[in-house]
């Protein structure tokens, strides 16, 4: 009985570890999407709060929790409160199992990438319980929106994956990253090396994954959900004070997590660029937040320089474009696998 | 009781719960939301039992899609239960008695109904050893081999019926503008824009 209790104890030290620190990052990244976007429109950004405003994210945070939480008389309570809490929590939950570097991961279970999938996929519920609980027009039109366009771009999502798993021959993220220790950098004579990444073979479905993870969490130019111009705030409308911020940080957990899914599948998650001194000196960890942090920049540069997409444009590149493309590369992707006899044991 | 035990009556005990729910919660998007919650715990409950990937593919396909569209479709119903309530005592012995009829050939099956002993003997592919291979990797081993005639038919059978579906809805409307991509991709300046030369007080 006592080993199971430490047991538990060491999982949840480690959960509450990795939660506290995950939510400062974000606290940070936030931060820095606000001034990315403001100096691509030549403004300072947030400014005032602490040395050149760093600690604007945590102003934020204690504005919206003494705030107010008001609740639409027509509202369907139990859901309305639920939604938010949705939206977060499966955000959260989705970093069990992402290693942040070799063996730096709470849950290593053997469908890590299934489980990371199935999270991404989830997010919807947040957004469409949000939507019609509020009992208003732009709330419900947006969870309409939301629910056709992320189940339209988790279907690009799962092709991407699997032709990943093709190359890597196994659903363990931690053995993803490890098997992009051998690839096309070590036949060129730069063993371990950058070159060696999903990046480069399947550059395509990094291209697309990027955009469909674009599409997934909501950001521009597929923020249709909560499209100012059209929507007012989308689902959001009917939202205040800290259910309001629940959605707010579960949007941006999410992601964080899919940054972090690009750094893993395609940019070899924890693994140095070149492993020579100096580079391999420095922790894995260093490295996985760099690659992180990159990605992070690439989602936040999208925002600022890039405009809306109409919705039948949305729909026609999810399902007219990027399915047959993956679905096409997936193919060539087995075949390849198969002709040249790489396919992995 | 270990920890396994204890989570396998939290589930069971949520699932029970929600199943219940489903079928009495007023509310129709309630039951879809409960029904959501069924289905969660009986992954929980695949994981107990070491189907990690019938578990994570439980929730990616029911959870992530059928009951997405579940949602969306009871959510646009409008239904007015005044008017669903009509008639009830008027149709309950008919559907009581439908009821106790398959609740007794219920019983009766399940009375009669024994595990053969020599089961062990006629399972032709035993289960792998967990420390020889995941079950993700059991499964395709199966499936892709042995039963890959029965799978290629239960895809042939879903593309049947996605094709199904979408000949029943394709309507086709001459009222509607479509977009032609490639001709809007393929203006440029020079057949998108005129330039004149405007001067000041005469207009065009």
């Amino acid at each position: 009985m006592t080993e199971i209790l430490i047991a538990v104890g060491l999982v949840v030290l480690q959960s509450v570890a990795l939660l506290v620190s995950l939510l400062i990052v974000i606290a940070f990244l936030l931060l820095a999407d606000r001034k990315v976007w403001a100096a691509v429109q030549m403004r300072r950004g947030p400014n005032v709060v602490g040395p050149w405003g760093l600690f604007q994210s945590f102003a934020d945070l204690l504005k919206f929790v003494f705030k107010e939480v008001v609740i639409p008389d027509g509202a369907n309570k139990g859901v309305f409160m639920i939604a938010p809490l949705v939206t977060c929590i499966l955000a959260l939950s989705a970093w069990a199992v992402i290693p942040l570097d070799e063996g730096w991961v709470i849950a290593d279970i053997n469908v890590g990438i299934l489980f990371l999938f199935a999270i991404s996929s989830l997010g919807v519920y947040g957004v469409i319980m949000g939507g019609w609980a509020s009992n208003s027009k732009y709330p419900f039109l947006a969870a309409l929106r939301s629910a056709a366009q992320m189940v339209s771009y988790e279907v690009s999502i799962g092709f991407v994956i699997i032709t990943v798993l093709l190359c890597a021959g196994s659903l363990n993220l931690s053995e993803i990253v490890l098997s992009q220790k051998l690839g096309l950098g070590t036949s060129l004579g730069l063993p371990n090396s950058f070159l060696d990444w999903y990046w480069l073979p399947l550059l395509p479905m990094f291209v697309v994954f990027f955009v469909s993870a674009l599409a997934e969490t909501n950001r521009p130019p597929f923020d249709l959900v909560e499209a100012e111009s059209e929507l007012v705030a989308g689902f959001m409308v009917e939202y205040s004070s800290t259910p309001y911020l629940l959605f707010m940080l579960g949007e941006y957990v999410a992601i964080t997590t899919m940054c972090a899914m690009t750094a893993i599948l395609f940019m070899g998650g924890w693994l140095p660029p070149i492993d020579i001194p100096p580079f391999s000196w420095i922790p894995g960890i260093v490295w996985f937040l760099i690659k992180l942090c990159f990605v992070f920049f690439m989602f936040a540069m999208v925002k600022a320089i890039v405009p809306r997409y109409r919705y039948d444009q949305l729909m026609r590149l999810g399902w007219k474009v990027f399915l047959p493309l993956s679905l096409l590369w997936v193919v060539v992707t087995a075949g390849a696998l198969v002709a040249f006899g790489w396919v992995p044991k | 009781m270990t920890l396994a035990t204890l989570f396998f009556y939290l589930f069971s005990a949520v699932m029970l719960a929600s199943a219940v729910m489903v079928i009495s919660s007023r509310n129709p998007v309630h039951s879809v939301l409960f029904l959501i919650l069924a289905f969660f715990n009986a992954a929980g409950l695949f994981i107990l039992l070491g189907a990690e990937f019938l578990a994570m593919i439980l929730v990616v396909v029911y959870v992530g899609a059928v009951a997405v569209l579940f949602l969306f479709v009871v959510m646009m119903l409008d239904i007015d239960f005044a008017e669903l309530r009509q008639g009830m005592l008027n149709y309950l012995p008919v559907g009581a008695t439908i009821g106790l009829i398959l609740m007794v050939e219920l019983v009766l099956v399940v009375a009669g109904w024994s595990i053969s002993p020599d089961l062990l003997k006629t399972v032709t592919s035993p289960a792998p050893s967990v420390t020889d291979m995941t079950n993700t990797e059991a499964l395709g081993r199966i499936l892709y081999t042995k039963y890959i005639y029965y799978f290629q038919a239960a895809g042939l059978i879903l593309l049947v019926s996605m094709i199904g579906a979408i000949v029943l809805t394709l309507r086709h409307k001459p009222n509607v503008k479509r977009q032609n991509v490639s001709d809007q991709v393929a203006r440029g300046p020079a057949t998108a824009i005129e330039i004149r030369d405007v001067k000041p007080g005469q207009g065009i």
